[in-house]
């Protein structure tokens, strides 16, 4: 299985890098589309088990543990066949 | 007094912190994050600056589960003294040693500057040589020192005077340098035996370099 995972600052906690991104858009004329940006990353990755309950129940173990900091950020578990 | 200063890959501040400390007197002996288990009768144990690992994932991230750790964390649950400058405040805040989280430096930045710091609490084995309002010059050299903690841990650091030391100008007025909450520079653990800061005491030890407030803020250790 694969798991996709999206990594990105909590809801009220300040994103600068979205915040940055966001004025240089707004500068080079997509200000009237673009309504707020999140700036994150995102981690994929091959996992060596076929179900998934399991795929997805360690993916958030390693998010918890280490992945994700869960005092600045939140996470998003995808899971593909 | 015997210093341990913990070496990751990536670590470069631990030569100055070694400096530092056998200037004020201590027998220093550098760690490799390798190691399981730190010397005996260690009196402090020193987490330097650097970007260990790369600063891969988040700043201190990959550090936290550094075989070194494990006795890191025991030393700390027993007690004993630990400092964490830097990259290495980032790794005791990820390893939850201390509260709170580094973000980046709200300007995107990376910063490197003197920065004045003042003393917001002193009854502690760090800042015991300083007086509460004192205000100290300072190195600070960080892209992710935005530090953050929500209202309920910062009213938490408040009410047990866990913050060390706040960001400020020449006369003490706070002052904003990277976005910090409440302009933090270093806090502690509740239990005062575990403190983190992101500027760079041991890089101001020597009139000749600029400043030398650094010997006061790590003499405290040796009371």
């Amino acid at each position: 299985m694969k798991a996709i995972i999206n990594i990105g600052l909590k809801k009220g906690v300040l994103d600068s890098a979205g915040k940055a991104t966001h004025h240089r858009l707004d500068t080079v004329g997509f200000a009237d589309i673009v309504k707020d940006i999140r700036v994150g990353k995102q981690i994929i990755m091959e996992l060596n088990c076929t179900d998934e309950a399991t795929a997805k129940a360690e993916a958030t173990k390693m998010c918890e543990q280490l992945l994700a900091n869960t005092v600045i950020e939140d996470y998003e578990i995808i899971i593909e066949a | 007094m015997l210093v341990a200063v913990l070496q990751f890959p990536g670590t470069n501040c631990e030569y100055d912190t070694k400096y530092a400390f056998e200037k004020l007197g201590a027998e220093v002996t550098i760690v490799w994050h390798e190691e399981t288990s730190l010397p005996q009768n260690v009196d402090l144990v020193v987490a330097p600056g650097g970007f260990s690992y790369g600063d891969y994932l988040r700043s201190g991230a990959l550090a936290k589960f550094a075989p070194i750790m494990d006795a890191v964390k025991t030393y700390a649950a027993n007690g004993g003294k630990v400092l964490g400058i830097c990259n290495g405040f980032q790794i005791l805040a990820e390893t939850g040693l201390l509260p709170g989280a580094l973000k980046r430096n709200d300007n995107l930045h990376f910063i490197s500057k003197h920065h004045h710091l003042k003393v917001v609490n002193n009854d502690n084995a760090f800042l015991q040589e300083l007086a509460v309002g004192d205000v100290v010059n300072i190195p600070v050299a960080h892209h992710d020192g935005n530090y953050y903690i929500d209202e309920d841990g910062l009213q938490e650091l408040k009410d047990n005077g866990q913050i060390l030391l706040q960001y400020c100008d020449k006369n003490g007025s706070n002052k904003v340098l990277n976005g910090s909450v409440s302009q933090i520079a270093g806090v502690c653990n509740k239990e005062k035996n575990v403190f983190g800061l992101m500027p760079h005491p041991e890089r101001a030890m020597e009139t000749l370099l600029g400043c030398d407030d650094g010997v006061k803020m790590l003499q405290g250790f040796f009371k």
